[in-house]
């Protein structure tokens, strides 16, 4: 490479980095600006052709990768699978189409920095620095201008003018706060209760399980197992489901009773068979990581941990309160049914919540 | 005794001779044949236990107790059935290396032979669920898959991760992933509910659905992964840690590289 280029042009070389050294006994002297030093493409007109046709070629490889683009576009079949190295098993149009426009740009951004770098002028430019407020002549004119302009339009001998304008563009910002409004209707009362508020003890709801939408007997829960449960009479179907499971959804667990630590909370069961809200008390995510040896629920998003042997007591995270639990028990046929709705909303904690 | 051999050219004479020779042999076997071999197939069962018996008392009596009646360092076996011991077993799990958190699975040092043994003998101890068969795990219908798919959303995700990847519980605990699991120890898994994992009994989720969930697992890991680079499907943590780490920097480099070096030229 370099014994090709011709030498007999280069300059001497200026210290080790071209710069000029200080004097001695003034430390604090100006070093004035490093001395400019040619590049090679700047005194070598073979290494400057070289880099043009250097960045030319980039630019036709990014043609040409474009090309490629468009015919792996059309050629290559949505379904076909290809196995590369060290990817797996890719789908061979996702990644002819990723090589081919990436390689596109890449050369187009490569090109423009070897141009950069090689051809384009590299002249060192000071800029000194300057106060940035304009000089007094140009301020005072401005400022003679405004106070034409404000006596001209009689912003201050019109008070009246003055003082509706004033009046309308305070109660512009009002349009926005009714604007807002559509953000609603609010919620009212409907976040402390949930589709268990239809369970009476004269009219009980059955709990349904989620897999088999079946009801369930007690000996159909085994110590350790882990079931999700809905109120009877909401199907997947209907168009409230969604807005509903997301306050109503059921964990059921069930606990060797003399591992039961809170008395309340074993009330509220059945023979061990506890039935907690599956909603976070933190911010409302779906939480069913459940131990079945620690009787931990932990959730999924923030870590906040419940232990559900101590009345879903919060024992690490940032939930603020325990797992609502529904009071369970069965009804004549045996099934299990609830015969009320939480007695604390279930979900993360609100201004107004009891 | 002429009569006899007057008629030994007789077509049927043949015939005779070898209905003769066949009960000879038939009262031969049945009065020297050893009795023992006789019941063999009956008493294959007590023989499994009897040699699972043996396993056990050198593999695992230390920390489950000489009856598998459990001690301070191994829960109790009795009731636990032939299908937690071939997960237990079969996945490496047991026995295990050491106490903690959580015992991983590992490198398998039973056949599958001396599994069944051990299976035998703990399912002996008391009633439990049973090993599944081929026909439970194994599903044929490709409407399952998703079926699966729906149950394990419900089921499993939330500790397992929607691709079934596994994730992190508390305290040194994790779920595992399902990629390398066999279908036949998914199915055991979702039975028996091993370690911290809650059991999924027959009365709550069916056989049929667990065969769906099984078949869902199976169809995700045999899946390509059309984008390549699947940065271990856990969405947009590593994600973004890719992202930020290697491409962010990587870009970094090269802006300090391209602004580092100025080729000029000079003598040396």
């Amino acid at each position: 490479m370099s014994h090709e280029m011709s030498d007999e042009k280069l300059p001497e070389s200026h210290g080790s980095e071209g710069h000029e050294v200080a004097v001695h006994g003034d430390p604090f002297a100006d070093p004035g600006l490093p001395a400019h030093g040619p590049r090679r493409t700047d005194i070598d007109e073979r290494a400057a052709k070289r880099a043009e046709r250097q960045v030319s070629l980039l630019f036709i490889v990014s043609m040409l990768a474009t090309v490629g683009f468009i015919a792996s576009y059309v050629a290559i079949d949505i379904d076909k699978i290809v196995y590369i190295f060290p990817l797996g098993h890719v789908s061979a149009l996702n990644f002819a189409l990723g090589m081919t426009l990436g390689v596109a740009l890449f050369c187009i951004g490569a090109g423009a920095v070897h141009w950069a770098r090689t051809l384009m002028s590299d002249h060192e430019i000071p800029a000194d620095r300057h106060p940035i407020e304009a000089d007094d002549e140009l301020r005072a004119d401005v400022i003679e201008q405004f106070q034409t302009g404000a006596a001209e339009s009689g912003f201050g001998r019109r008070k009246m003018l003055r003082n509706t304008l004033i009046g309308s563009m305070a109660l512009v910002p009002l349009s926005g706060v009714v604007l807002l409004r559509d953000l609603g209707p609010l919620p009212e009362d409907k976040l402390a209760h949930t589709g268990w508020e239809l369970a009476t003890p004269a009219k009980p709801l059955k709990l349904i399980n989620m897999n088999t939408n079946e009801p369930m007997k007690p000996e159909d829960i085994v110590t350790g197992s882990l079931t999700f449960a809905k109120p009877e009479g909401l199907e997947e179907d209907q168009e409230i489901f969604q807005e509903q499971i997301a306050k109503d959804a059921l964990m059921i667990i069930r606990i060797a009773p003399e591992d039961l630590k809170d008395k309340t909370s074993a009330e509220l069961g059945f023979e061990g068979i506890l039935a907690y809200s599956k909603i976070c008390t933190h911010v409302g995510c779906p939480i069913s990581l459940y131990e079945q040896q620690t009787h931990h629920a932990l959730c999924p998003c923030h870590q906040s941990t419940f232990d559900l042997a101590d009345g879903a007591r919060v024992i690490f995270g940032p939930a603020g309160h325990p797992l609502p639990q529904l009071k369970i028990t069965t009804d004549e046929k045996g099934f299990l049914v609830a015969t009320g709705d939480f007695q604390e909303p279930v979900g993360p904690s609100y201004w107004e919540r009891p | 005794m002429k009569k006899l051999s007057a008629r030994r050219r007789h077509p049927l004479a043949a015939l005779v001779v070898l209905l003769l020779a066949l009960a000879a042999t038939g009262g031969l076997y049945a009065a020297f044949a050893p009795a023992e071999k006789a019941q063999a197939d009956t008493s294959a069962q007590s023989l499994a236990i009897e040699e699972g018996k043996k396993l056990f008392a050198v593999g695992c009596s230390s920390c489950h107790g000489l009856d598998g009646q459990g001690s301070s360092d191994g829960p109790s076996l009795v009731g636990v059935g032939s299908a937690a011991v071939d997960f237990q077993v079969g996945t490496g799990r047991m026995p295990a290396q050491q106490s903690g958190a959580q015992v991983p699975a590992k490198r398998v040092v039973y056949s599958q032979a001396q599994i069944d043994q051990l299976a035998a003998y703990v399912a002996s101890l008391g009633p439990g669920p049973v090993a599944p068969t081929k026909e439970q795990y194994t599903s044929t219908d490709p409407n399952d898959v998703a079926k699966g798919g729906e149950l394990f959303r419900t089921n499993c995700a939330q500790c397992h991760n929607f691709a079934g990847k596994g994730g992190a519980l508390t305290k040194g605990k994790y779920a595992p992933t399902l990629e390398n699991t066999s279908p036949k120890h998914i199915y055991e898994a979702m039975q028996t509910g091993p370690q911290n994992m809650p059991s999924f009994p027959d009365t709550t989720m069916p056989e049929e659905q667990k065969k769906q969930i099984v078949a869902w697992v199976s169809h995700t890991n045999d899946e390509p992964n059309p984008g390549g680079l699947s940065l271990g499907s856990l969405g947009p943590v590593t994600e973004g840690l890719f992202g930020w780490i290697f491409a962010l920097g990587s870009l970094i480099v090269v802006a300090i590289w391209v602004a580092a070096h100025t080729t000029k030229a000079k003598k040396s």
